[in-house]
């Protein structure tokens, strides 16, 4: 998981300045606002923000989920182990899925099928990428199920999602994703639907898997504790756009950007005091299909001035650290909570 | 651990609400589900008590019921002086509105076709308002829970966010001037920036309205946050009882200590196990273990935990655990 001999690897997945565009009655909705991102094999990077903050749409279009049609406009370009994914034929694409990326979705109960057994959603896929034969395909298909930690896979191949508990067909969900073995695995709020302590062995098998794959994964997550926990890097996103990024650590230690400072602040923390008043963000996200000019943060944000309310500002490298760069006419300098005490 | 009995019940004689030996089940095709065993709790004026644990474990059955919807199994509830239980429908209505619950999804409680002074004066329609003004008691309320009248007086719900619905549902159960006020995971379905704005006006509320607060939830530290004391739940059962007050320190019961180490933090990835992490499945309500209902995942469990079930006992000043097995 380190960074370090990380960085010597060729990127699996370019994303450059790219755009999601929804065309709804309401008008033009741009969830995605300019995103770049780069991802090595073995790196693991967290795509944390509040819901509407556009990080799940973008997870999609980096796979080509959602692609140019009459109701969206993407632009920008997505390198998808050497493929532009939005410039490819859907056939083609549809062979990237599977076996260069997989996608572990958010709501382990609607994406299973409820009338196929759990075995048929494993061996589908297998049979349709490796074109093996039925009985290699069912013989893979125990051995994913044992990789993911579900006991007596046998039986469980033959019964159908309703008969296992939200964090079993979790464990399946992600054994569909690594089937064909994926280099690029997507997980959008894996655990957001699980209880606690089901969350913590969803991501512990997330994480040893990609160790022992060599995978790259991206988490998008609302969780910044999941996130702080179990990613390389950080992308902090707000209304579209990312308004911070770095190292997980250096990010969480020593927030620059006061939306990533207020985001942490306003997290009950355990070793907080009964009856802690929290430091919350006043006012909501902003609608995006009327985004505020300027700084899609400056409307909620205290130190906003003339500037950040006409000038959209630009994801600018903050030097002494390696791939930190924060969108903001006023940073935090030294950390966050210093700046807010003395303000 | 998972067990019962009524040891952490205090003599004071004031008491905002009182439990005793609530059993809440549910017949089903095939058995019954016994969503929640023997659970006591006491709850004194102006003081929160969270009651914390995972899905299924019977704790917003456990509310519901306090607030007689449907009425338990058997049990006790009495909100102050009046006993809910076994009062006539009529009179049981009338004492119940001294108590209110904040549900969790704060856009399917409130009716989509009413406007905001409607859903919040629903309550004074029905018991009658006394005061003089029933327009500015409406805007003052709304005001006390941060939203401007003038904007949202004549919205309806879906012309509002999340968080700006709980807040009226919040405005709403103020209205009926309660004493108990019972909130069914008021902030999960919210984003984390909207969660502090409401869990701040949740903790400001209680000390001007001079409330008491049973606060269900299953993040352990929106709970430890809130609260005077925790109550943590395991199907139907109690594990623990103890003051918020530094707990991730003090826990003793071992399915509380699980529920700690859950909370993702930072050293996550260095802390976790190598190697395929094995599942492990909640025991069916249905059919709950015998003795100790936690012992099938319990890392301490004894043959005795099968055979007996555990009571409360106190272990420090405060803190009652359910365990055969653990020391103070």
């Amino acid at each position: 998981m380190s960074a370090n001999n990380v960085s010597e690897k060729a990127p699996i997945l370019v994303a450059e300045d790219l755009r999601t565009v929804f065309h709804t009655p309401r008008g033009d909705v741009r969830a995605v606002d300019g995103v770049s991102l780069t991802l090595r094999p073995g790196e693991t990077l967290g795509l944390v923000g509040e819901s509407g903050s556009g990080k799940s749409v973008l997870g999609r279009t980096l796979m080509g989920l959602i692609s140019n049609d009459s109701r969206t406009t993407i632009s920008g370009k997505v390198t998808l182990a050497g493929n532009d994914v939005h410039a490819m034929k859907r056939a083609a694409r549809r062979k990237l899925w599977g076996t260069e990326v997989a996608m572990v979705f958010q709501d382990p109960m609607t994406s299973l099928n409820p009338v196929k057994r759990v075995g048929t959603h494993l061996t589908e896929a297998l049979r349709y990428h490796l074109k093996c034969s039925r009985k290699e395909a069912t013989d893979r298909a125990v051995e994913l199920l044992k990789q993911v930690g579900i006991p007596e896979p046998a039986r469980r191949m033959t019964q159908y999602p309703h008969e296992m508990s939200g964090g079993m067909r979790q464990r399946v969900v992600i054994a569909m994703a690594l089937a064909c073995d994926p280099r690029l695995l997507i997980a959008d709020e894996p655990t957001t639907a699980l209880d606690v302590t089901v969350q913590k062995q969803i991501l512990d098998l997330l994480g040893s898997l990609t160790a022992e794959r060599d995978m790259a994964t991206i988490l998008v997550s609302h969780d910044l504790g999941a996130i702080a926990g179990r990613t390389d890097r950080v992308q902090v996103m707000y209304a579209g756009r990312t308004v911070e990024q770095g190292l997980t650590r250096e990010v969480f230690d020593s927030a620059r950007h006061p939306y990533t400072d207020a985001l942490l602040a306003s997290i009950p923390q355990i070793e907080n005091a009964p009856h802690t008043i929290l430091r919350a963000i006043d006012g909501s996200p902003p609608d995006m299909a009327r985004p505020p000019a300027g700084c899609r943060f400056a409307p909620r944000c205290k130190f906003a001035d003339a500037t950040c309310t006409s000038q959209l500002p630009q994801l600018e490298k903050v030097a002494g650290s390696e791939g930190r760069a924060v969108a903001c006419y006023h940073p935090l300098q030294i950390s966050g909570t210093h700046r807010m005490e003395v303000s | 651990m998972a067990g019962s009995g009524t040891a952490h019940l205090r003599s004071d004689d004031q008491r905002a609400l009182t439990v005793e030996n609530l059993v809440v089940e549910f017949p089903v095709s095939g058995g019954t589900v016994h969503a929640v065993s023997d659970l006591s709790i006491d709850l004194l004026p102006r003081e929160t008590l969270g009651i914390l644990g995972e899905s299924g474990c019977g704790k917003s059955s456990a509310g519901r019921a306090l607030m007689q919807l449907p009425s338990p199994t058997s049990g006790n509830v009495r909100l102050g002086d009046v006993e809910l239980t076994g009062l006539k429908p009529k009179a049981m209505r009338e004492a119940r509105a001294k108590m209110q619950m904040i549900m969790q999804d704060p856009v399917s409680a409130l009716n989509p076709r009413r406007k905001v002074k409607d859903l919040v004066a629903e309550g004074l329609e029905i018991w009658g308002f006394s005061g003089e003004d029933r327009a500015k008691f409406i805007d003052d309320l709304l005001r006390s829970v941060g939203l401007d009248p003038d904007v949202v007086r004549d919205r309806r719900p879906h012309e509002l966010s999340g968080g700006q619905c709980q807040r009226v549902c919040i405005a709403r159960s103020l209205a009926m001037d309660p004493d108990v006020l019972i909130c069914d995971e008021p902030v999960s379905s919210l984003d984390v920036s909207v969660q502090a704005q409401v869990l701040n006006l949740l903790e400001e509320t209680r000390e001007r309205y001079d409330l008491s607060m049973i606060f269900i939830a299953h993040d352990v530290a929106v709970v430890k946050n809130i609260s005077d004391r925790v109550m943590v739940m395991y199907l139907g059962k109690t594990c623990e009882v103890i003051p918020s007050d530094g707990m991730e320190n003090k826990a003793l019961h071992p399915y509380t200590k699980l529920l700690l180490t859950s909370v993702p933090s930072a050293s996550d990835a260095a802390a976790a196990p190598s190697g395929p992490v094995k599942a492990v499945e909640l025991p069916s309500p249905l059919n709950p273990p015998s003795g100790c209902r936690f012992r099938t995942r319990c890392p301490l469990a004894t043959e005795q935990c099968a055979a007996e079930e555990p009571q409360l006992r106190e272990m420090r000043p405060g803190q009652f655990v359910a365990c055969h097995n653990v020391e103070a």
